[in-house]
């Protein structure tokens, strides 16, 4: 396919749709639906400048320390768990429990033991984003080949070697997937957290502007959020295709693409 | 979770778990598990070790639990938080089914919606909560749209997956006998999709309640989760964490329903009739 075809294909429904958007709004003073030009110019005005050191930054430090924690627990405790037997089916119900919990109910509870602070909010983070990655990594874990298994004992592999070669490259693409859940809740958090109790931060300054009925700076907002969403799922993407893209190769193979 | 595309983790060998024999069966061990992190809860907080009015023992939270279980609020609020997740389930999950098949349905429609998709699904659904404040203020129309936001998007992708999967020999079959469209989304791609959709399904399911909770928590409305910004507000500590633990049973009861339709509707397919073993 060249090029010019490819671009037809990925730009043109966006441009389709902001066309009709343009369009529908070109004489409608309706108060709530901007226009694009209007909501590109507030969107500049609002978040590039001073409102980006004080409201993105800590946000998105929140989100990325958070989610980091999390990943970085549920990873070892899940190949802890998953490769121990009688921890596993011992935590097993206790696990499904916790992680059948919605996390944003964990905001009042922590405002109450932690208090509202960057450290509650980083906690919501951890506690809601942890299931994913520490339940898709027993389950990795355990579903590891017995052959492959039995094979690395045949050679002698033990702890740490075993673990980087054989365990973890075998649980990695389930990992993945559990990062990527993952991801999507520590945004969700990190929007709850700062709407339910907090001075500063997107989730506060997008409910402060509804609040307000500054209806352009709170589209603004909302696209804002869904750009960090794009950015981050694009960032894991890359990073993704990175770390696994034997796996991706073997699956190319198997489906004879 | 065995929630992983279903490309992930498919190689798991059957009868692994029963290599080496033990006295305990799983399920006592579960149980042990459960009991045991109640009473470790209860002695950190009669040990002092936590303040009670931020931790209260876990006897305190289940009494609590079993006296509001008892009032006619409590399960008014959860057949409202039922209804709002059942509700906007039904609706997104049709939603996606009817537009995931006529998109993956066409090469075209495939390649020209790819970028929109990939840009509107990753949009975290709780920005639109100012929106949906404002649209509906604080009625259940505001959370069902989050809720439907959310999950729609779960399962759309799954549906995509689904039919892109359709195995070609098996539709080139179909084409020269001359099905037609109809006849080929009922005999051919629905049922090679199906597995996928019940992904897609479990995953919105999950993700749906997640934000019907949510959505009552910060907008309000009714549900439990308004019942527990209320408990939080007033300072009803024992209330606050009834009524989280009864969020995780909801949770709980809706995984396994699912996992029950799941089985129930794919009890023809492999992957049902492989999981069964392992």
């Amino acid at each position: 396919m060249t090029f010019v075809k490819k671009a037809a294909y990925a730009l043109g429904l966006p441009v389709l749709l902001i066309a009709l958007w343009w369009f529908l709004s070109r004489d409608t003073t309706n108060f709530y639906v901007p226009k694009p030009g209007e909501l590109a110019t507030t969107f500049v005005d609002t978040w590039i400048g001073e409102r980006f050191r004080t409201d993105i930054l800590p946000s998105v430090a929140r989100f990325a320390i958070g989610t980091a924690l999390a990943i970085v627990l549920g990873i070892a405790a899940g190949v802890w768990i998953g490769s121990a037997r009688r921890v596993r089916s011992l935590l097993e119900p206790l696990l499904e429990f916790f992680r059948a919990i919605p996390p944003p109910v964990l905001v009042p509870i922590l405002i109450l033991i932690v208090g509202v602070n960057d450290r509650m909010k980083i906690t919501v983070i951890v506690i809601g984003a942890v299931w994913p990655v520490l339940l898709n990594t027993i389950e990795g874990v355990r579903s590891v080949d017995t052959v492959l298994l039995d094979t690395a004992r045949t050679y002698g592999l033990k702890g740490w070697t075993r673990l980087r070669t054989v365990v973890l490259p075998s649980a990695a693409p389930q990992i993945a997937a559990g990062v990527r859940q993952s991801l999507a809740i520590g945004l969700i958090l990190m929007v709850i957290s700062e709407m339910f109790a907090s001075s500063s931060g997107l989730g506060f300054t997008i409910v402060l502007f509804q609040r307000s009925f500054a209806i352009p700076e709170m589209w603004s907002g909302i696209v804002l959020l869904g750009l960090i969403g794009v950015a981050v799922s694009v960032v894991f993407q890359l990073c993704e295709r990175k770390i696994l893209h034997w796996y991706y190769g073997q699956k190319e193979v198997q489906h004879g693409r | 979770m065995s929630s992983a595309p279903p490309a992930a983790g498919t190689a798991s060998p059957p009868g692994r778990s029963r290599r080496r024999g033990t006295a305990v069966p799983s399920g006592v061990l579960g149980f042990l598990g459960i009991v045991g992190f109640l009473l470790l809860w209860e002695l950190v907080v009669r040990a002092g070790i936590v303040e009670p009015e931020y931790l209260p023992a876990a006897s305190t939270v289940l009494s609590e639990l079993a006296s509001i279980a008892t009032t006619a609020a409590f399960w008014e609020a959860v057949g409202w938080t039922l209804r709002t997740w059942a509700v906007g389930l039904a609706v997104s999950g049709v939603a996606a089914i009817a537009l995931g098949l006529v998109i993956g349905g066409s090469r075209f429609l495939r390649k020209a919606t790819h970028t929109t998709i990939e840009f509107l699904r990753p949009i975290p659904s709780v920005a639109l909560i100012p929106l949906a404040v404002l649209l509906y203020g604080t009625s259940m129309q505001s959370t069902l749209l989050l809720v439907v936001y959310a999950a729609f998007w779960q399962v759309l992708i799954q549906v995509l997956y689904g039919v892109g999967d359709v195995d070609p020999v098996a539709d080139d079959t179909a084409r020269s006998y001359g099905l037609g469209w109809i006849a080929r989304v009922r005999y051919l791609v629905w049922p090679s999709a199906l597995p996928y959709v019940m992904t897609g399904v479990r995953l919105g399911a999950a993700v749906a309640l997640i934000l019907t909770i949510t959505g009552e928590l910060v907008i309000g409305g009714g549900g439990v989760g308004t019942q527990i910004a209320l408990a939080q507000s007033g300072g009803a500590v024992p209330e606050l964490y009834a009524l989280v633990v009864t969020t995780g049973l909801i949770g709980v009861g809706i995984n396994l329903l699912v996992r029950a339709i799941e089985k129930r509707t794919l009890h023809w397919h492999v992957s049902v009739r492989r999981e069964a073993v392992a």
